[in-house]
């Protein structure tokens, strides 16, 4: 039941994302798009993981080692979204500074005014 | 208006193979097979209670690796296109944010009490990876906030970006080499039981995990703190 809910905001956070790239023509506006798309992501890959009444993969106090096959979340996916999290970090990052030199190439920022690459 | 309908069709169209996913799922009951037995071998074999750190820094430590590489690439492109023949680069730091406001006193104040316990935090979070929720990358994550946060307080601050690199270099090249001696002294590269695993939940325990975690940290924070002095004007 949680896990639905979260994959389904999951979800719309991945619609809403798509939605901001297509319409709008900021480059930084489709940048925030992207990562709202990538966030969505991260969220669907935690949200499958999900057991129901599980708990963090955490050996302690809380979680004995015995109980821990049956009331631990998956780890794996988990795992990814540690990597995911950092890869969309990175990928951000390049986008942005490609952003500041389109910026300064054309003194806009609107992704009408480069058209040199479209087809 | 072609454009806009376009635009609606695909929206629509991404929408329903999402809601077709909502549909189908159902919630897992229990573990599937391969988390069971990460859940059982990380605890069992490597002497890390917290079993995501196990999976990321022993049985998936290539692809960290890997990730690892990509900051780096990351960090290389970003110096690439923000290079020094960038227009407003020009001059000496001093003249570039000599017109900006300086920071108020409130942000000041703040980041001098605030830096300090950032950095602590990072630490703590990079040495107790194996232990509880945290690791390499979310502390070097939080080492970054530091860095962001004196760069937003102090616009004249420059970290050494020559020290930076040569820490993530080295760090980087240890990385490698606890690898490598997992390929000689234990079951394969980036194995952790080079180290003894030590008593299971203690601070010195989990083989070489801490030691990987500790070098993990110290390369993000490097190369994110290289990146944010990248893209300062």
């Amino acid at each position: 039941m949680i896990s639905s809910i979260v994959l389904t905001t999951g979800l719309f956070l991945i619609l809403i994302g798509l939605w901001g790239m297509l319409t709008h023509r900021n480059i930084l506006r489709i940048i925030i798009g992207f990562s709202l798309m990538g966030t969505g992501t991260h969220i669907v890959i935690v949200a499958i993981g999900y057991v129901t009444n599980g708990t963090a993969p955490i050996i302690d106090q809380a979680l004995s080692l015995s109980e821990a096959a049956s009331r631990a979340v998956d780890p794996i996916p988990s795992a990814l979204a540690v990597t995911a999290i950092v890869i969309g970090m990175a990928v951000t990052a390049v986008m942005l500074a490609y952003a500041i030199r389109l910026y300064e190439s054309s003194k806009t920022l609107s992704i009408d005014a480069f058209t040199e690459s479209k087809w | 208006m072609i454009r806009r309908l376009s635009i609606i069709v695909a929206i629509v169209s991404f929408g329903l193979a999402l809601a077709s996913i909502v549909i189908g799922y159902t919630e897992q009951q229990a573990p599937r097979p391969l988390a069971k037995s990460y859940i059982r071998l990380v605890p069992q074999e490597l002497g890390a209670p917290n079993v995501i750190t196990g999976i990321l820094l022993t049985y998936r430590a290539f692809d960290t690796l890997g990730e690892v590489a990509v900051l780096f690439m990351v960090a290389v492109s970003a110096g690439l296109v923000l290079g020094r023949e960038r227009l407003p680069r020009n001059g000496p730091l001093a003249d570039r944010v000599d017109e900006v406001r300086p920071s108020s006193e409130i942000v000041q104040t703040g980041t001098q009490v605030l830096v300090p316990l950032i950095s602590i935090f990072a630490a703590y979070i990079i040495m107790n990876g194996h232990l509880t929720a945290g690791g390499g990358f979310q502390g070097g994550a939080v080492i970054a906030s530091g860095v962001l946060l004196m760069l937003l307080a102090y616009p004249h601050y420059q970290p050494d970006p020559e020290f930076l690199s040569i820490t993530e270099s080295v760090a980087g090249a240890l990385f490698i080499l606890v690898g490598l001696a997992g390929l000689i002294a234990a079951g394969g590269f980036l194995d952790n039981r080079i180290l003894p695993l030590g008593q299971f939940g203690a601070f010195f325990s989990a083989g070489a995990i801490p030691v990987l975690s500790a070098l993990l940290g110290i390369k993000v924070g490097c190369e994110l703190s290289v990146l944010l002095e990248r893209f300062r004007p």
